[in-house]
């Protein structure tokens, strides 16, 4: 009878876990979508001169004056979009690559996604001098074929690992480095500032039609990687148990896989590569919303938050204005390192 | 029978090459030999025997080949010096941190130089050579520690994957402090871009000279710790079992790796690779022993820097690639070809 009760309770203990768990990740995620939204407001109404919302809403209806029109259509859009839509992606296929690859370093960043997709870029500006079109093609190109390498790479004798993926992934990175310095020293003076974009990510100067690539991929991508990120979780537990669980594990990375890789390689053709917030979204998500559940959507609206704080800070907070990338390298810099020490002390790595 | 036998012995040693020291020592010098006089001779313009001796032997003839000579040479003299030295540096950070993919550029110490140089050059206005040395060797030696320092904190250590991702990590933080020094100071931009790929083009006699020294004390400092590093690679216990204090032999092995690359660095600017090909290719060559594989890392990486400097040189006539490009181009294949054969 005791053994019964005590039981009982351990299920309902269980179920609460659960519940609570689950209000959690709910809350967590309503939360970090509103600050996402407040961001993309303030992103709307402030910059040179800081406008009533009034006027901004009736400016992206078409209704207004001249200068207000240009300046909340033609420039805080584009910027406020790129800054939503990238740093989303960057967030989510951050989150995707951790849970893939198990390891919380282990980001396109720092595994060669987007240099694949920086050289590619560059390539194509100061090579062969083409347009920008050519240019985001040649950028998601480079970020495919990097990846495509690695994979194939690090599934040497049908038996991935991850380490070895990341090996290769910071060799292939070292190379493409190479090319872009060679590049940028070979080309002509006067094509430099437009390479440099690619090098540290900026929202500077985005233009509406430069996005459509990325709104495509988000559209198409975001509710894949969602749908799979369920068995995300699984994988979590390592391939055998993921397998025990009913997952396809084969199948299952190799979409989740292309879904990150296709994320990463548009937005890095949009905005450049934006430091650390692929690195940083995975695990603040994760505390954020708790253990057991799967990251991809917090993730992806915390690396959104971030990405327009950081351009909000990177143009109005210091005399000289910065890009977002370099500001998100510079505030990710102190947390990379408590994360790097916590997680060696934890034998995470 | 017997000459079976002798075939399949001569086969053996040849496969392993080790019991023949004298010989693959001869070997390298020569490829050395080649490698430099490959250096005098090739390029934009080819220089003539007679325009080479000019140069070298009758500083009075001031032809234009004479002096185009006399350019290469010192450039040859600075590739090898470098080569040499960072040959040296990755033997040293191979066995310090027992780790056979330990080389500056993967573990960030070049990024850290480069930070430390922008900040020198950006805030305390320095501009001579021994300035650039002095900061670049500094930067370096913090990355270096703390790199390590974050890797190996934990149960098992500093495993491979733990110091490249480390490394990795860290460098891209670094680099975009290096941005956010640059970006509000184009003229310090303007010298970093052609600092930033690291090239020995520019190499001269007074460059070499000031790299001499610290080639020199470094080495013999190598040389001298090697049987006591030699010791460490059976494991701590082990080394302090057979007398070496194990934490005095890793810093002083460490300094001189670090001071090492830390001067190449601030010289020619971040060449990546070396430091791993040259230790690889000198174990295989002349076996774990570090007394014989560290000189013979030293040669090799003179051999493997200059030689890529040539084929930079070749592979876009006229012009020339930079050596830091090629390096990259050769070096990283390697680590990953050493990545995909490993069993983890």
């Amino acid at each position: 009878m005791a053994a019964m009760m005590a039981a009982d309770a351990r299920a309902a203990d269980w179920t609460r876990g659960r519940r609570d768990r689950r209000r959690r990740f709910a809350l967590a995620t309503a939360a970090l979508g509103a600050l996402a939204f407040l961001l993309c407001c303030a992103m709307l109404l402030m910059g040179n001169t800081l406008y009533p919302v009034g006027t901004v809403w009736n400016a992206l209806r078409g209704v207004g004056e001249k200068g207000v029109l240009f300046a909340a259509r033609t420039i805080r859009l584009p910027r406020m979009l790129a800054g939503l839509f990238a740093g989303f992606a960057f967030g989510m296929a951050g989150s995707v690559f951790q849970t893939l690859l198990r390891n919380p370093l282990a980001n396109p960043n720092i595994i060669g996604i987007t240099s694949g997709s920086s050289a590619g870029a560059v390539y194509c500006i100061l090579t062969l001098h083409a347009g920008a079109g050519a240019a985001y093609a040649s950028s998601i190109a480079g970020g495919m074929a990097t990846t495509l390498a690695m994979f194939i790479l690090s599934n040497y004798r049908k038996r991935f690992s991850a380490s070895r993926m990341i090996l290769v992934g910071i060799g292939i990175q070292a190379m493409c480095n190479a090319l872009v310095s060679y590049m940028l020293i070979a080309a002509r003076e006067r094509d430099v500032p437009a390479a440099t974009r690619w090098l540290s990510g900026s929202l500077n100067g985005v233009r509406l039609p430069e996005l459509y690539p990325l709104f495509a991929a988000s559209v198409v991508v975001i509710p894949v990687a969602l749908l799979f990120s369920g068995q995300l979780r699984m994988l979590e537990l390592g391939e055998d148990a993921a397998l025990t669980l009913g997952v396809r594990a084969g199948r299952t990375r190799a979409v989740l896989m292309a879904c990150a890789v296709v994320l990463a390689a548009t937005a890095t053709a949009a905005t450049g590569p934006i430091a650390f917030v692929s690195f940083l979204s995975g695990p603040i998500a994760k505390r954020l919303a708790g253990n057991g559940n799967s990251h991809p959507l917090p993730a992806g609206l915390f690396g959104a938050a971030l990405t327009l704080a950081s351009d909000l800070a990177g143009q109005f907070a210091f005399e000289q204005r910065f890009p977002v990338g370099v500001v998100t390298g510079i505030l990710g810099a102190p947390y990379l390192i408590f994360l790097l020490v916590r997680m060696s002390g934890k034998g995470e790595l | 029978m017997t000459g079976r036998a002798s075939w399949r012995d001569r086969g053996l040693a040849r496969s392993s090459l080790r019991g023949h020291g004298v010989g693959v020592a001869a070997l390298s010098l020569a490829l050395l030999a080649s490698c430099a006089a490959a250096s005098f001779a090739l390029g934009a313009r080819a220089i003539t025997l007679t325009e080479l001796a000019d140069g070298l032997f009758r500083p009075y003839v001031n032809t234009y080949g004479a002096n185009v000579a006399r350019k290469r040479v010192a450039r040859t003299m600075f590739a090898l010096l470098c080569g040499g030295s960072l040959g040296v540096s990755g033997a040293l950070t191979q066995s310090v941190t027992r780790n056979p993919i330990a080389d500056p550029s993967i573990l960030g110490v070049n990024t850290g130089a480069a930070l430390s140089v922008v900040c020198g050059i950006a805030f305390l206005n320095i501009t001579t050579a021994a300035q650039y040395m002095g900061m670049a060797m500094a930067g370096a030696a913090l990355t270096a520690a703390f790199v390590y320092a974050v890797g190996s904190v934990g149960r098992d250590g500093a495993t491979p994957i733990k110091l490249a991702l480390a490394g990795a990590a860290v460098s891209a933080a670094l680099s975009s402090m290096v941005s956010a020094v640059l970006l509000p100071r184009s003229y310090v931009m303007d010298q970093y871009r052609y600092w930033q790929v690291g090239s020995v083009g520019s190499g001269t006699w007074a460059e070499t000279g000031a790299l001499l020294p610290f080639f020199i004390v470094g080495t013999l400092t190598a040389v001298a710790t090697a049987p006591a590093l030699n010791a460490l690679a059976m494991g701590d216990e082990a080394a302090t079992g057979l007398g070496v204090r194990a934490g005095l032999v890793r810093l002083i092995a460490s300094m001189a790796g670090v001071a090492l690359c830390g001067a190449v660095t601030a010289m020619a600017g971040p060449i990546g690779f070396i430091g791993l090909l040259a230790p690889r290719l000198a174990r295989m060559l002349a076996g774990a022993d570090l007394r014989r594989s560290l000189p013979m890392s030293a040669l090799l990486g003179a051999v493997t820097l200059t030689a890529s400097d040539v084929i930079g040189r070749l592979l876009t006539y006229p012009g020339e690639l930079e050596v830091g490009v090629v390096t990259a181009f050769v070096g990283a294949p390697i680590l990953i070809y050493a990545a995909v054969r490993s069993r983890a």
